[in-house]
């Protein structure tokens, strides 16, 4: 890192040139200019490095998005009854794994959304508030558009995750994401 | 832009009448506010009302910058130490105990090393130290060699200083009357009477029962 020569300002504390002292005080010189002094060698090797870690970032996401086609859809989930939700209620369920908490809401006789309940923020919970048309998260005060999942307040900036519902006769499906 | 060589920094404790214009001034100086970077010392207080103005006197190998373990202390290529490098200095106070003149203070507030750089902003763009400047004796003198030389014919600026086995060159200069016979300044000296070439002050210090660990409770 250091240049090794003996034109630096700064003299040696026994007298004896630069090439003579040892190395840690060559690597870690007293003059500004060595100090701050980068060789091309360097350089070079520290930008192949940060570039090699971008590049292997890059195939991490390349291979993350390959393996999550392959993983193919979710499946077909049954996750309510009609019967047993009125308009305006709501209900959460799993989907599509046990460990994942979604929201059902019923709007109207024939329209339902569902909405992963994690917020997009920090993954509190979000409560639907059917009369004021949103989703809160309590944490801190976030707010979502009851219909659409998009943000309308606070610190989220990104929709929660919609689930697409299909209807057949009484049953609600969970059919993958929107 | 560095600090032109032909200006020196004059150190004259002789001319020193003790007014505080100096620290007052480096008090006021924009880049370190509020914190004086010279300080004012009596020699005897008790029997003398004498005071020595202290100001870095920029080593040419800096003992302060030796002993830094986290490379904070650099010297500029015009020989100005320049002040601890904030985001580097760990406040372990190496360099307060190293320096033979005892200039680096420690700012426990801030935990950082603050001390005199010369007033670099100014001297950098051919400005003098805010002490040299207010200085109303002259006893910090910032000019040429000539200058000094026509000012004070009865002096002499000795830059060469020795402090027990190490001999330390500075870039200030200090004032001594023309004639006098330097004395060479050893703390361990006075402790220890016999000394030859093999003297280690490390290894003496334990012969010295005030100094050794444990020994003064004795």
């Amino acid at each position: 890192m250091s240049r090794n020569t003996d034109e630096g300002a700064t003299h040696t504390p026994d007298g004896r040139p630069w090439s003579e002292q040892p190395q840690w005080r060559r690597d870690f010189p007293i003059d500004l200019e060595t100090d701050e002094y980068v060789s091309r060698r360097d350089f070079t090797s520290f930008m192949v490095l940060i570039s090699s870690a971008f590049a292997c970032g890059q195939l991490w996401i390349v291979g993350q998005n390959a393996w999550r086609e392959r993983r193919g859809k979710p499946p077909l989930k049954e996750i309510a009854r009609l019967s047993e939700l009125p308009v305006g209620a709501s209900t959460t369920f799993h989907y599509p794994t046990e460990n994942e908490t979604c929201v059902l809401v019923r709007l109207e006789e024939r329209k339902l959304v569902a909405f992963d309940q994690a917020c997009t923020h920090l993954s509190c919970p979000v409560i639907p508030r059917v009369s004021e048309k949103r989703f809160e998260c309590p944490c801190h005060n976030g707010s979502f558009d009851l219909e659409t999942g998009h943000p309308t307040a606070g610190p989220p900036r990104r929709p929660l995750a919609r689930i697409r519902i299909d209807l057949a006769g009484d049953k609600v499906l969970a059919n993958g994401y929107a | 832009m560095p600090v032109p060589h032909h200006m020196q920094f004059f150190v004259d404790p002789n001319r020193c009448i003790g007014c505080q214009a100096c620290v007052q001034a480096c008090t006021e100086c924009d880049s370190h506010r509020g914190h004086s970077m010279i300080q004012l010392d009596y020699i005897d207080r008790a029997l003398s009302p004498q005071t020595v103005p202290v100001v870095c006197m920029h080593c040419d190998t800096p003992t302060c910058a030796e002993v830094c373990p986290a490379d904070a202390i650099k010297r500029t290529a015009d020989g100005v130490v320049q002040t601890a490098r904030k985001p580097r200095c760990i406040a372990c106070n190496n360099c307060v105990l190293a320096c033979p003149f005892g200039v680096p203070k420690m700012n426990t507030d801030m935990s950082l090393m603050m001390k005199c750089d010369m007033c670099y902003d100014r001297t950098s763009v051919g400005k003098k130290p805010m002490c040299a400047s207010v200085c109303p004796s002259q006893a910090l003198f910032y000019g040429t060699p000539e200058e000094i030389e026509k000012l004070r014919p009865r002096s002499r600026p000795v830059d060469t200083f020795r402090f027990g086995h190490q001999t330390i060159t500075t870039k200030v200069k200090m004032m001594v009357p023309r004639e006098s016979v330097l004395q060479d300044f050893d703390v361990l000296g006075a402790l220890v009477p016999a000394r030859d070439a093999a003297f280690d002050p490390m290894l003496a210090m334990l012969d010295v029962p005030d100094c050794a660990p444990g020994g003064t409770d004795a």
